[in-house]
């Protein structure tokens, strides 16, 4: 394997406090190493470049059954920006919902290395790592949904945690899955019965069950085990004005939890796309609507124990999907385009919209404005990492323009005064106009690297260019020093890598992706105690319920994760 | 107006897709820089010059920038997609697409012509000397929006799902029509002259369809209203006014409920 030396860019490496200095880069074996330790390298010169660990995306929506249902019904999304193969690369395709091949080649152009599928549903995990596998160059991981999941609420409704957490052991083995995601607890059952839980207190029908004892339930089994990642939550009531005092009541019922793991991770909960979250108001008028952003994290900033993601609006027309079913319809009942939803028994339901925030409406741009304060709210950005949701707030694409709006004082003035019809409505139902704060690129490192990768339990080896962490390393074309005057850079740069090294191998050369590197899929295998009644619980659901039986369910890793990275967990004590 | 005459010299083996040809693209070339546009058969980019004999150059801009096709192009996509101003004629049938999301300008086909024609269109002309086929003015698959300006007006028959998402714009077929018309109408207006089968504004919000002839079947979901004397497209008559689609969500206008309308010449 060849090494590389990577001279003279200004390093970003908040691990270890690097910032901005010129700092040589070494790789070897695939391994971040000491300047000295490499033997004819092959030399990238980053003279008047930043140099970073590539990123680690915490949280999208990437592959998957939804994913593909919003592919197949949106073939439109695809008009007139597919582009044909060229050099290795093969034809890739789509905007908010793009071909498996742009969705390697966009992260690999952004300077990613791993991407964390945000919702995976249990019976549907073999479709979703058959597009992970089909995925090439990154490493990617998958959540399996747990909130609605008949199990969990059957064990919790009696605080049963060494039950559930044996049931999550099994199904992280069968599903090949990373960790514990949570979508609108209980909520998705109770649409079963045309219903919603609209407060942590809300009872489930049938399961007797509320999103408090499901959320701190999955909590105390994430930690029983010690998983990588902690429980990760998309709340109850997402998008709905007054919905700050639901996620507060949410993150609150973390108190007391305290990280029990081997992996760094200093949280217990991870509140995914934070700005959905954080509406007051009673309605979406810009008489009543407003940003709770402040609020929501203030509480935050005031714990240890939490981190979050931001999923910022970016204006575009994109595709909406979550297993939040009840959510789905409420939105394809407000903009009456096409929806589809499918509830996936036992386990989790979903829907899919597609949606144009449009900069001419109040709404839109009070979201946009309410995603990028999330950003600049956060006194530690090693617990605030940016994302869109993707593509639910905006497509992945757009990832360095939400950089540039964070980094940029200027663009965000830009946008209220120019872009958005309702500037000055927005300047006063929400903090944006109030905010003078320009993320840095030594945040930057934190909220897109360092940070993801400590909340995931994975910064042994990703966010950082400490010696021994995997040879990941992204460089792009921005010179802290002279390109800080037009925000424009900010968004090209960060968007056209001009090189990517990962796991040893260059991808992007120049700007030009030359190599597909060799995808590996993450997940993670907890070990237990045998735990008979659950087995039998088990065995039990698939004889009575399921359509399928267990051995039509199991995901084969020879097959579907053809290239694994397995973390082994013991939770045997 | 500076003219370009394309002479069909091949008919390809599978089909052309030519969306170069436009008074946009031709602008300020000559015939040579026009033939050596591409244009791609299967996975195979061609040139224009593989198909056509180019006489003639292009204007100063698409407005004063005339293309005329003499032959038959049956089997050649994609023309006059797009194009903002200027004018194509065709003296002969084309294949699908023509004048797809076309902004302005004029075509002139003195033939047939398939599929998808004037798709998403927001302005601009289409005529049609002969008959089209299905989609006409409508959306893209998948997509919510279809026609939305500009004129299209077919001498002969049209296919079936003429006017599918319309929004706005004028299909008039002086022949008779296949199934779905205006299926999710939201605007435009669409007049059939002969007759018309079935599910004639299914799901349709607003706009208007007139139909001169009959309708084997009449959607459940439209509830007639009155008679009312009218000119249209120059020919007066008695039409009966239904409203519909009584299955779909409508928008209100000033307190009023806005129907989709659609009047049957006695
Ligand atoms: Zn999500």
């Amino acid at each position: 394997m060849t090494d590389y030396l990577i001279k003279n860019g200004f390093v970003f490496d908040p691990v270890q406090g690097i910032n901005g200095d010129k700092v040589d880069v070494a790789i070897k074996d695939g391994k971040i190493v000491d300047a000295g330790d490499v033997t004819n390298p092959t030399v990238i010169d980053a003279t008047g470049m930043t140099v970073m660990a590539a990123a680690v995306d915490i949280h999208a929506h990437v592959a998957g059954p939804k994913v593909n249902v919003g592919r197949n019904f949106r073939p439109e999304d695809k008009l007139f920006n597919g582009k044909a193969g060229s050099g290795i690369k093969r034809m890739e395709g789509g905007f908010s919902v793009p071909t498996v091949l742009r969705t390697a080649y966009l992260y690999a152009r952004m300077g990613f290395g791993f991407s964390m599928e945000a919702a995976m549903p249990p019976l549907y995990a073999r479709h979703t790592h058959e597009e992970i596998r089909d995925t090439p160059i990154i490493d990617q991981g998958a959540l399996p949904v747990f909130g609605n999941n008949w199990f969990v609420l059957e064990y919790l409704k009696e605080n049963e945690i060494e039950n559930t957490a044996a049931y999550i052991a099994w199904l992280l083995n069968q599903t090949k899955g990373f960790g514990v995601k949570c979508v609108n607890p209980g909520g998705t059952e109770s649409w079963g019965w045309g219903m919603n839980c609209e407060t942590v207190d809300d009872v489930v029908p049938y399961f007797d069950v509320t999103p408090r004892q499901i959320v701190s339930g999955l909590i105390a089994a994430n930690e029983y085990l010690g998983l990588p990642h902690c429980m990760h939550v998309h709340g109850n009531s997402l998008g709905e004005p007054g919905n700050y005092e639901i996620t507060l009541d949410t993150l609150k019922i973390a108190e007391g939890y305290k990280p029990q793991n081997e992996f760094g991770r200093d949280v217990v909960l991870h509140n995914t796309h934070l700005q959905f979250h954080c509406y007051g108001g009673e309605s979406y008028a810009s008489k009543s609507f407003e940003s709770k952003s402040k609020e929501v994290i203030d509480y935050i900033n005031s714990v240890d124990n939490i981190s979050y993601d931001l999923g910022v609006v970016t204006l575009d027309e994109t595709t909406t999907m979550t297993a939040d079913g009840p959510f789905e319809h409420h939105l394809s009942h407000m903009n009456n385009l096409k929806w589809a939803n499918t509830d996936v028994e036992l386990e989790t339901g979903s829907g899919i919209v597609p949606f144009i925030y449009n900069p001419k409406t109040f709404i839109a741009g009070a979201q946009w404005a309410v995603g990028l304060e999330c950003g600049l709210f956060i006194k530690d950005p090693m617990r605030a990492y940016i994302t869109t949701d993707a593509p639910n707030a905006g497509p992945l694409s757009r990832y360095p323009r939400v950089y540039k709006w964070l980094m940029s004082a200027q663009a965000r003035e830009d946008m209220l005064n120019n872009t958005l019809k309702y500037g000055d409505s927005i300047r006063e139902r929400c903090y944006i106009g109030e905010i003078d704060r320009e993320i840095s690129l030594y945040e930057l490192a934190m909220m897109t690297r360092a940070g993801p990768a400590k909340t995931l339990g994975l910064s042994h080896m990703f966010g950082s260019l400490k010696v021994g962490l995997e040879g990941d390393v992204a460089v792009y074309p921005y010179n802290p020093e002279t390109d800080t005057d037009d925000p424009e850079k900010i968004e090209y740069a960060f968007g056209n890598a001009a090189y990517l090294i990962k796991g040893g191998r260059m991808i992007v050369k120049e700007g030009e992706i030359v190599d597909m590197g060799n995808k590996r899929t993450f997940w993670v295998n907890a070990k237990v105690n045998d735990n008979p009644m659950v087995e039998r619980d088990i065995s039990e659901k698939f004889r009575r319920y399921y359509t399928v039986t267990q051995n039509n369910y199991t995901v084969e890793g020879h097959h579907f994760v053809p290239n694994p990275y397995v973390i082994e967990v013991d939770a045997t004590k | 107006m500076a003219k370009v005459i394309l002479t069909p010299t091949q008919t390809p083996t599978l089909f052309l897709e030519a969306e170069n040809i436009t008074p946009d693209v031709f602008a300020g070339k000559t015939a040579a820089e026009i033939a050596a546009l591409h244009g791609f058969v299967g996975k195979t980019t061609v040139t224009l010059g593989d198909y056509f004999k180019v006489e003639g150059a292009g204007g100063q801009t698409a407005a004063d920038t005339t293309i005329v096709i003499n032959g038959d192009v049956s089997r050649v996509k994609y023309i006059g997609m797009k194009m903002t101003a200027g004018e194509i004629v065709v003296n002969g049938s084309a294949d699908m697409y023509v004048g797809g999301w076309m902004i302005g300008g004029k075509i002139t086909v003195n033939g047939n012509i398939d599929a998808f024609a004037g798709l998403g269109m927001t302005g601009g002309e289409i005529i049609v000397n002969g008959n089209a086929g299905n989609y006409l003015g409508a959306a893209y698959r998948g997509d919510w929006r279809g026609m939305q300006g500009g004129v299209i007006r077919v001498s002969g028959n049209a296919g079936s799902d003429v006017g599918t998402f319309m929004r706005g714009g004028t299909i008039i077929v002086g022949g008779n029509i296949d199934v779905h018309v205006g299926t999710h109408m939201e605007g435009g207006t669409i007049i059939v002259k002969g007759n018309a089968k079935s599910r004639v504004g299914g799901q349709m919000v607003k706009g208007t369809i007139y139909v001169y002839g009959d309708i084997d079947v009449m959607m459940p979901g439209f509830q007639y209203r009155n008679d009312v004397d009218l000119e249209v497209d120059g020919q007066s008559g008695k039409f009966a006014l239904y409203e519909g689609d009584m299955g779909e969500r409508h928008p209100k206008q000033k307190g009023e409920v806005i129907y989709g309308q659609l009047y049957m010449k006695y």
